[in-house]
């Protein structure tokens, strides 16, 4: 299964304020880390290698084209 | 009475050697007398092979270095009947904690199963595994030791070595027909053969303290990141005996190692982790860096590079030491072979192959654990300290924390001296026609792959001694064969008897039974009870199954029964006649 890059959230706006706003009330580092966690725990969630692969190499493509 | 191992001096005594009108040649010169270099000395000289030890020193290893001796190489010094002492006299210790702040987050046991001989690690300084070491060389008649004799030529000759040495008394020269080099990571040989070794060097510095105390913590390997006695760096502890604690502060690149051991910085460091009115004394102090690197290749015509001379790995992982002596173990069956006729040189090509493939594999794991340990970059940090702060409360984390992946022997899965499974059925035909299922009769699970190193077991011999599987296995090739509850057919001991008859090179033949009794076994045999069948279980072994180990007890080849043909193509692969 590839990643999926096409419109998966039921509701874009929503999740977006629950992101940002898990972040309320954090210094930068502990965001930083919290961010870290949240990465953490999505990669393990997916368990794909491929995927994974597929997701770091977008997202790096999007600092860096 | 007590030995001060650190305090030996050994005298330089003149060799009839260095007055001799031509050069005396010599079979195997092992350069360097620390623990690789007297392990391949004691190794091959228990095999019949003389060996000559130069070292351009006269001393024992002194101060912190080496501590955690593991399994693997405390069953090679079983072998050499050293490893009882070593682990009488060390610490023995299978759990580790790893804490993050002021918080455990986890604790792992390395061997979580009984039924070994030996710990996960034993801890013990360097100088007593030395020292002992040393006792034993010098006890056998086939080790000659030499102090105070500098390698200061090498010149690679067709079939041997010519060698230029330096002592008090001048110069001589030897020849080898294979010099050993094990003197260590700055290794004067492989200068003077032009080499070096490739890799990484960190940029970190690390504080050693080994104090003197009595403490009440537990025998455990003990690590903490960024604990609030020493923020933003790791610390490491360990317990040694004599009361001896190893401590290990990092400090940071920035740091000034002649500063860092003055003991008045030195001190508030230890009270900052002991409490400030801990009693202790500093028995050793010293800053260190480390580096990951690697020869390209371990064998240089008739010269071969062991232990750091060959390559260098982070202590996070105790893999320097424990490579080492699993480097000398590999090298020696394989040299005796060749000495002694029954490989060809090429068999010493598979040394390299097969320790290259394992120093890579400990660099791989060095790497890791260093780039864990001391992050080279905030987002580095930021990850390593979600991974801790997950750890408390999530399993999944657990597995990512990297204090030191501790050392394991390497599996040499495509040694090209190993003879694979074979026993894999053609797909049925209407099956998916590119899956080669192993047919449920013949294939092997668990960890007993070619390759592997043999799994120990509670054994009794055949007299009903409780004895160990690894202290049957005596040092040949061994041939095993699981047997159940009744004696093999005469027609299969026939043919195992006339295998090890016909043999190139020396076969050890082990028959294995269940239940309490062993039926008697021809002489040529030894017979031995896997009362707990705890042999068979780690074997996945069924009456029938049958090993090839080799002497250096790797699995070379396995099956479901004994077929003397395979068996004995089996064993010429394992000699390098692939």
């Amino acid at each position: 299964m590839p990643l999926i890059v096409e419109p998966n959230l039921p509701a874009p706006d929503a999740f977006y304020q629950t992101l940002i706003e898990a972040h309320q009330g954090l210094t930068d580092e502990q965001s930083a880390e919290m961010n870290a966690a949240l990465i953490l725990l999505l990669a393990n969630h997916v368990g794909d290698m491929e995927i994974i692969r597929d997701a770091l190499s977008h997202a790096r493509r999007s600092v860096q084209p | 009475m007590t030995i001060d191992y650190q305090a030996l001096e050994f005298a330089y005594t003149k060799h009839a050697d260095q007055t001799a009108a031509a050069p005396a040649s010599h079979r195997v010169i092992v350069v360097g007398a620390g623990p690789v270099g007297l392990t391949t000395a004691l190794d091959l000289a228990q095999r019949g092979v003389p060996v000559s030890v130069l070292d351009d020193d006269c001393k024992l290893s002194t101060g912190s270095r080496a501590i955690c001796f593991a399994k693997r190489t405390l069953e090679i010094w079983d072998r050499l009947g050293l490893g009882e002492r070593i682990a009488d006299k060390g610490v023995s210790w299978n759990v580790g904690k790893v804490f993050f702040r002021d918080q455990e987050v986890w604790r792992f046991d390395l061997l979580p199963e009984h039924g070994h001989r030996r710990p996960a690690f034993v801890n013990l300084q360097q100088y007593y595994v030395e020292g002992f070491l040393h006792e034993a060389a010098a006890a056998h008649p086939l080790i000659d030791l030499r102090w105070k004799n500098k390698v200061v030529g090498v010149t690679q000759r067709p079939g041997d070595v010519a060698l230029s040495i330096e002592t008090p008394d001048g110069l001589y020269d030897l020849h080898a027909e294979w010099l050993i080099a094990c003197d260590g990571a700055r290794s004067p040989i492989r200068k003077l053969l032009g080499q070096e070794s490739h890799g990484r060097v960190f940029k970190d510095r690390f504080l050693i303290a080994d104090v003197k105390m009595h403490a009440d913590f537990p025998a455990e390997r003990w690590f903490w990141f960024d604990p609030p006695f020493h923020p933003n760096q790791s610390v490491l502890l360990h317990m040694q005996p004599d009361n001896v604690w190893r401590i290990d502060f990092q400090l940071g690149w920035n740091a000034d190692p002649v500063e860092a051991v003055k003991p008045a910085n030195v001190l508030p460091r230890i009270r900052a982790l002991l409490g400030a009115d801990a009693q202790f004394e500093l028995e050793w102090v010293s800053v260190y860096t480390f580096a990951c690197e690697r020869m390209d290749a371990f064998r240089h015509g008739r010269v071969v590079f062991a232990g750091d001379a060959a390559h260098r790995v982070s202590p996070f992982g105790a893999r320097g030491a424990n490579s080492g002596v699993q480097d000398a173990e590999n090298l020696a069956w394989k040299l005796q072979a060749v000495l002694d006729g029954c490989a060809t040189e090429t068999l010493i090509d598979t040394y390299a192959a097969e320790r290259e493939y394992a120093a890579d594999e400990n660099l791989l794991n060095s790497t890791r654990s260093t780039d864990f340990i001391t992050p080279k970059c905030e987002v580095s940090r930021h990850f390593r300290n979600a991974v801790l702060n997950l750890a408390r409360d999530h399993s999944f984390a657990r597995g990512l924390v990297n204090s030191g992946r501790l050392s394991l022997p390497s599996v040499y899965v495509d040694s090209p001296l190993n003879t694979p499974d074979a026993d894999t059925a053609p797909p049925a035909a209407q099956s998916d026609a590119d899956t080669r299922i192993p047919t449920e009769a013949s294939a092997f699970t668990g960890r007993m792959v070619p390759g592997a190193v043999a799994l120990d077991a509670p054994v009794r011999d055949s007299q009903g001694n409780e004895t160990w599987w690894l202290a049957t296995l005596d040092g040949r090739f061994t041939l095993a064969l699981f047997c159940g509850d009744h004696a093999p057919d005469n027609a299969t001991l026939a043919a195992m008897q006339q295998l090890a008859q016909q043999s190139r090179t020396a076969l050890q033949l082990v028959l294995v039974y269940t239940g309490d009794t062993a039926p008697l076994a021809p002489t040529a045999f030894t017979a031995i009870q896997d009362h707990q069948t705890c042999l068979a279980q780690r074997y996945d072994a069924r009456p029938g199954t049958c090993y090839l180990l080799r002497p250096d007890q790797h699995v070379a080849v396995r099956r479901r029964q004994f077929d003397a043909a395979v068996m004995s193509r089996a064993l010429q692969r394992a000699l390098g006649y692939a």
